[in-house]
């Protein structure tokens, strides 16, 4: 069990920098989530944190004691790769104690290990089967085995699901969650998959371009997104950005858009007259005939509980998260009323969030 | 095979008819009767006897014996009957071959110091080939080295033209090294030539080997070096084997640098052959025998390999 911290990491390769800069930290039994598109610099933050990669600057400690340069079989981690990497010559069994059998631990022993991981896992019955004849969710049961038995300070897990079908995803999604529950361990997940992070994490790390746009809860990450990045990647869909151009005073809780007035949460900045984005979660949009911002219908998806209804207005494309049972017309000219208290004031240009009062202490720089 | 497929009315398009199968089996067979047919000659022909072996038309019928062998194997003397007359009676088998051609056995020849140097000389260059290239073609695999595709095409050029271009410049280096008539010389001759090959072979079988593999053994405890043997040696194994058969064969078979480097000491089985001599010409029954003899041991290497081998000539061709 341990705690890991990540200081001024930067990397990289020829001309190209895949992380510059990050610092964060984990604490001890976190269940850490690394977001972001491919590229992000996710997998190779992860990679440097397991020595498979050594930094071009930065450090990385675990539980205080700086690893930066310390070989990955020194750190006392574990690594779960997306493709398993369970090896092909062994059988299961030889699979989840091969880390055992590396540290020279007897074999009566080794063996007693293999037995309690397999338990725990649930795949006893599986420990003798070659692994190329198990499916994709026993694999990965396999290769978490092999990370868990050697009990070690952390895991990291590079898209471990991204190799399932989606059914199967959701289901290991829940026992990866109920296993980090019972074992406790620091846990340090990458994904692009936001559903997996939000699900599973306590803590998210939003990555763009080798660089962390935010570090919080799912929720905070999601009801305050310190950047129109972050806004626009979590949430399915994504935030609606309405540009307009303005100035704002500290203690206004209104602001004037266009040639319409918008109450928002009161605003804790003074901002000289800028481009300017406010956003706005689709849920958090209703339709209501008397409001002053109005726009044209321009389609419906239906999803079960809820529409996506998308709306054309003077200033853009919104789309409104609305109940299903809302009836909707193609091309009808409707209102829209948002949820004051819930909206977001972006800066265009460096594409940070503004503070409001919803903010509350979630900025990150 | 493919008219035989086209005739049959009624066919699945997965399975081949029984007819075509019986065509395409029959034409295999033929042509590995074909194939087979020079080899099987000169194993019968180590079986004949000198007149036998160059009579006109061509003997298929003939009377086995060993002299082939014998010749090969000893130095003989022709003697008169007389002497041979007065000397004791013939200790063993050959000695009474020998006899009966007016001839005594004067003491070994010497095919088998040959044949040890061929053996020593071509394994020693395949496995010293094949240790260098599984190494090299790793690094390339796996790190980032700087010009690695630079080096890479160097590796390669040494291909481009045919070794024996650069004889006589290896010749000359050779004297001044005094590795002429060396074993030494030979093995860092032949190894030299295949190390291109195996590092481009290797390189291609190491590359379809996920890196994951040993990235998983590193973290698990394991040193570089011992993932690269414990994890993926194993998994490269056909690659390896493969490349073993293609480089034994080439330092094996080779002719035109033993004959220019080699004449005592190293000379190995190829440039020796030829020059099997026996009373007036060439001792053919003799050559015959060194012939099957120098083919037997790449024919068990090949088959206690082939197993890797097939699906190593086959590799990368089928994604998986």
């Amino acid at each position: 069990m341990a705690q890991i911290r990540v200081e001024n990491l930067r990397k990289s390769f020829d001309q190209f920098t895949a992380v510059q800069g990050s610092n964060f930290t984990i604490d001890d039994g976190t269940f850490f989530a690394m977001l972001g598109p491919s590229g992000c610099g996710k997998t190779t933050t992860l990679r440097m944190i397991a020595g498979l990669e050594l930094p071009t600057e930065g450090k990385i400690l675990l539980d205080g004691e700086d690893v930066t340069f310390r070989r990955a079989a020194a750190r006392d981690i574990a690594f779960v790769f997306q493709l398993f990497a369970l090896y092909p010559h062994m059988n299961v069994a030889d699979n989840i104690g091969f880390p055992l059998k590396c540290q020279g631990m007897g074999r009566r022993e080794v063996r007693e290990r293999v037995q309690e991981t397999a338990r725990l896992l649930r795949i006893e019955h599986l420990l003798s089967s070659k692994t190329s004849k198990l499916s994709g969710g026993d694999r990965q049961r396999v290769a978490l085995g092999r990370a868990m038995v050697r009990r070690p300070k952390a895991f990291l897990m590079d898209e471990p699901l991204g190799a399932l079908d989606a059914e199967f995803r959701h289901l290991m999604c829940g026992e990866l969650r109920d296993l980090h529950d019972r074992i406790g361990a620091t846990t340090v997940y990458v994904t692009h998959d936001q559903l997996e992070a939000m699900s599973m994490a306590d803590q998210i790390a939003v990555m763009n371009k080798g660089r962390v746009e935010q570090i919080g809860p799912p929720q905070e990450v999601y009801d305050r997104p310190a950047s129109m990045f972050v806004a626009d990647f979590i949430g399915s869909p994504p935030m609606n950005f309405l540009r307009f151009e303005g100035g704002l005073r500290s203690g206004d809780r209104v602001i004037s858009f266009h040639d319409t007035r918008i109450a928002v949460p009161e605003i804790r900045e003074d901002r000289a007259s800028a481009p300017l984005a406010l956003g706005i979660r689709p849920e958090h949009i209703r339709f209501a005939d008397a409001a002053p911002f109005r726009g044209e219908v321009f389609g419906a998806e239906y999803l079960g509980t809820t529409q996506i209804v998308t709306v054309d207005t003077a200033h853009g494309r919104v789309a409104a998260r609305l109940p299903s049972n809302a009836a909707v017309r193609i091309g009808e000219t409707v209102g829209l009323e948002f949820h004051s208290e819930r909206l977001a004031l972006f800066d265009v240009g460096s594409g940070l969030a503004i503070g409001t009062a919803n903010e509350g202490s979630a900025r990150h720089g | 095979m493919t008219a035989a497929v086209a005739n049959s009315t009624a066919h699945s398009i997965v399975e081949a008819s029984p007819r075509a199968k019986a065509v395409a089996g029959g034409l295999v067979i033929l042509y590995a009767v074909i194939t087979i047919l020079p080899l099987l000659w000169i194993v019968a022909t180590a079986f004949k006897s000198q007149s036998d072996a160059i009579a006109y038309p061509p003997k298929v019928i003939f009377e086995p014996t060993l002299e082939g062998y014998v010749n090969l194997f000893t130095v003989r003397t022709r003697q008169t009957p007389d002497f041979i007359a007065k000397l004791p009676p013939p200790e063993t088998w050959y000695d009474k071959l020998v006899r009966q051609r007016d001839m005594v056995i004067a003491g070994p020849s010497k095919v088998v110091p040959r044949f040890v140097n061929s053996l020593i000389i071509g394994f020693g260059s395949t496995f010293l080939a094949v240790f260098l290239g599984t190494l090299a073609a790793y690094a390339f695999s796996r790190f980032r080295i700087p010009l690695a595709d630079d080096l890479l095409f160097f590796i390669l050029s040494t291909r481009m033209m045919p070794p024996v271009a650069v004889a006589i410049p290896i010749y000359l280096m050779y004297r001044q090294l005094n590795l002429t008539d060396t074993r030494l010389g030979m093995i860092l001759l032949y190894t030299a030539v295949n190390v291109s090959l195996a590092v481009w072979l290797l390189k291609g079988f190491i590359d379809e080997i996920p890196r994951e593999y040993e990235e998983a053994a590193l973290v698990d405890g394991y040193t570089r070096l011992q993932a690269l043997r414990k994890v993926v040696l194993p998994q490269a194994v056909t690659g390896i084997a493969a490349t073993a058969i293609f480089c034994l064969i080439f330092s094996w078979n080779e002719y035109a640098f033993a004959v220019l480097l080699t004449s005592g000491e190293a000379q190995t089985m190829p440039p020796f052959i030829p020059f099997i001599i026996g009373e007036g010409g060439q001792d053919w029954p003799a050559v015959a025998a060194a012939t099957t003899l120098f083919v037997v041991p790449i024919v068990l290497f090949t088959v206690l390999l082939r197993k890797h081998l097939l699906r190593g000539i086959t590799f990368g061709a089928v994604r998986k």
